[in-house]
């Protein structure tokens, strides 16, 4: 009988439903038009956009970009249009395609963050708000709110406070810290309803013939199946502390095996990112494995999946 | 604007692998995707296999795009062995398959009327040239082509090529074929000789910024094929990004693999194209 049963492959953050439990990753995906000659984006769980800012940003100078083994180091710095063009342009195509959204937001101060908030109240298909708190190619890096828990606080005390309560609000974490569970418990108790894990971990390339860094923007974060031992650990970590709040893994998923490693480990929903880079169909292909190896190892829901692997 | 619109991704087929000069000449059979490719186009291709450690796409400039012969839709490329991901490309045997998305990128705009126009290309940058060319005499255009590089072995320059071509001009700057230089230093002359309306160029960006100040001092209009390196060649990496002028005058951080790779010469902020100019849009540096 069981097997005629549909599968329950949604998931919930805060008081939303998303019918399917893989999405993007901010900043890789474009403006969604980009991925739309591919697939539909409604058959994902939602679009994430790429981190938007108060003010337009170039982004930084080039290379931006050096492949490294099993991932790539990306210096963007942030390059996007400002909240008013993406509200005025990226969102309403988004909402025509049928596709729910999640924003990320930037800020470089906590009042910026308070801004985006409240510009993104009301905003039509808004399925959540994922706060960037952890981007690594920021000019102030001692300032990756992230790696400080008094200002991982005051930043989603403030979006909480502008956005209401009507969307789920999702904090992105950084690797980058010495214990990754003291922030997600300083952001949860400020009002996040799931956290986003892991952003990119820092690094850098030397050109040993030119003698100097690769990338322009000198480090840059590191994304890729190179990370994803380090993202399954925070993962594991965060959802054994705080085994209520949802978590969306990300770090170098490119299989159905790979994000089911993070929902054994703890995650409630699955971004990629990087994979979209090497094969623009990878979302929906790791969304159909990920389905296939759930039901083949006999679970009726994603739920009853989520954090198998805690012993 | 709708991007990407004519991309499919497609497992497709090595036909043939020829070592040309220093690169590699490789055909594909691709279907209807060649129906749809046109010159300056470009297709971003898988590489190193299933377990490859490489995660990014390379991308590809088109040499020629077919829909007729034996094997249906075929799609050319001339590879550079450069790197571990053009490597393994390059050593692909007839009938094994790749991940091929495309085609990709702006093409160069082909005029209506019958005018003389230069092809200028660098290296294995004269690839996209040839295909341009076949197009502009069935136009009716007048085309002469000026193809250099540091030396002799890096110049692609087929026999089939001279065929689409009235004259076609080597450079290398070691002398070992064709005028001893650059392609600026012959570029003059040629414009004049023939009284060019229009010239296309393709190869690294620094010839291309070159090109473009002959260009621009002489009037005439010049369409470029720049390159970037990519990480996916369909807009979502934000990686290749040169500063360009849009219409209102504006100087944005835009995508080579969306606005480009073919763009107006005059709209490229020239200097140093891998910083930030000042007044660009969200200037942040």
């Amino acid at each position: 009988m069981s097997e005629f049963q549909a599968f329950d492959f949604r998931t919930k953050f805060g008081n939303r439903y998303f019918p399917a439990p893989i999405f993007t990753a901010s900043g890789c995906a474009g403006s969604g038009k980009e991925l739309s000659q591919f697939f539909d984006l409604n058959e994902l769980g939602a679009v994430v956009t790429k981190s938007i800012s108060v003010r337009p940003r170039s982004g930084r100078a080039t290379p931006r970009m050096a492949e490294t083994p099993s991932g790539m180091l990306n210096s963007i710095g942030l390059q996007g249009p400002g909240i008013d063009d993406f509200l005025a342009v990226d969102i309403p195509w988004l909402q025509s395609k049928g596709a729910r959204v999640v924003v990320s937001i930037s800020g470089e101060t906590v009042e910026e963050y308070a801004t985006l908030a409240r510009k993104l109240r009301g905003v039509n298909s808004l399925y959540g708000i994922e706060v960037n708190i952890s981007c690594p190619n920021v000019e102030n890096r001692g300032l990756v709110f992230a790696c400080d828990p008094v200002a991982s606080r005051a930043v989603l005390e403030v979006v909480r406070r502008n956005i209401g309560g009507d969307y789920p609000i999702i904090a992105k974490l950084s690797p980058d810290v010495t214990d990754i569970v003291s922030i997600a418990r300083e952001v949860v108790a400020a009002g996040a309803d799931g956290l986003a894990l892991i952003n990119t971990v820092l690094g850098m390339v030397i050109d040993v013939d030119a003698i100097r860094p690769k990338l322009a923007g000198i480090t840059g974060g590191l994304s890729g199946p190179a990370i994803r031992p380090i993202a399954v650990r925070a993962i594991y970590q965060v959802h054994s502390a705080l085994p209520n709040t949802p978590i969306l893994g990300m770090g170098g998923v490119a299989s159905g095996k790979d994000a089911l490693e993070m929902i054994f480990a703890g995650a409630s929903g699955i971004s990629v990112g990087t994979a979209t880079f090497g094969n623009p169909t990878a979302v929906t292909k790791i969304k159909e494995e990920l389905l296939a190896l759930l039901k083949a190892k006999g679970f009726k829901t994603l739920k009853d999946a989520v954090g198998a692997a805690h012993v | 604007m709708k991007i990407n619109s004519r991309a499919v991704q497609k497992s497709v087929e090595v036909l043939s692998n020829k070592k040309v000069g220093s690169y590699h000449h490789m055909v594909f059979s691709v279907g209807e995707m060649a129906l749809s490719a046109k010159p300056g186009n470009f297709v971003a291709i898988s590489v190193g296999g299933p377990n490859s450690a490489m995660v990014l796409r390379r991308a590809f400039a088109i040499y020629r795009a077919s829909d007729r012969g034996n094997y249906g839709g075929t799609i050319e490329l001339v590879v550079a062995a450069h790197g571990s991901g053009s490597k393994w490309l390059s050593e692909r045997a007839i009938h094994e398959r790749v991940d091929m998305v495309g085609p990709l990128g702006t093409a160069f705009g082909i005029p209506t009327d019958q005018v003389n126009a230069l092809l200028v290309g660098g290296g294995y940058g004269s690839a996209p040239l040839f295909g341009l060319a076949e197009v502009l005499k069935q136009r009716g255009c007048r085309v002469d082509i000026v193809l250099g590089a540091s030396t002799a072995n890096k110049i692609y320059a087929p026999l089939e090529g001279k065929r689409s071509v009235n004259t076609m001009t080597l450079t290398t700057e070691d002398g070992s074929a064709g005028v001893t230089g650059r392609v600026t230093d012959v570029m003059p002359g040629l414009i004049q000789k023939n009284s060019v309306d229009i010239i296309y160029s393709c190869g690294p960006m620094a010839m291309l910024e070159a090109v473009d100040a002959i260009a621009q001092g002489a009037g005439i209009m010049h369409q470029c094929a720049v390159e970037e390196s990519m990480a996916c060649g369909i807009g979502v990496c934000m990686t290749c990004v040169i500063p360009l002028r849009d219409d209102a005058g504006l100087i944005r951080m835009q995508r080579t693999c969306i606005e480009g790779p073919v763009v107006d010469g005059s709209k490229v902020i020239w200097g140093n194209s891998r910083s930030i100019p000042q007044g660009t849009l969200g200037f942040n540096q």
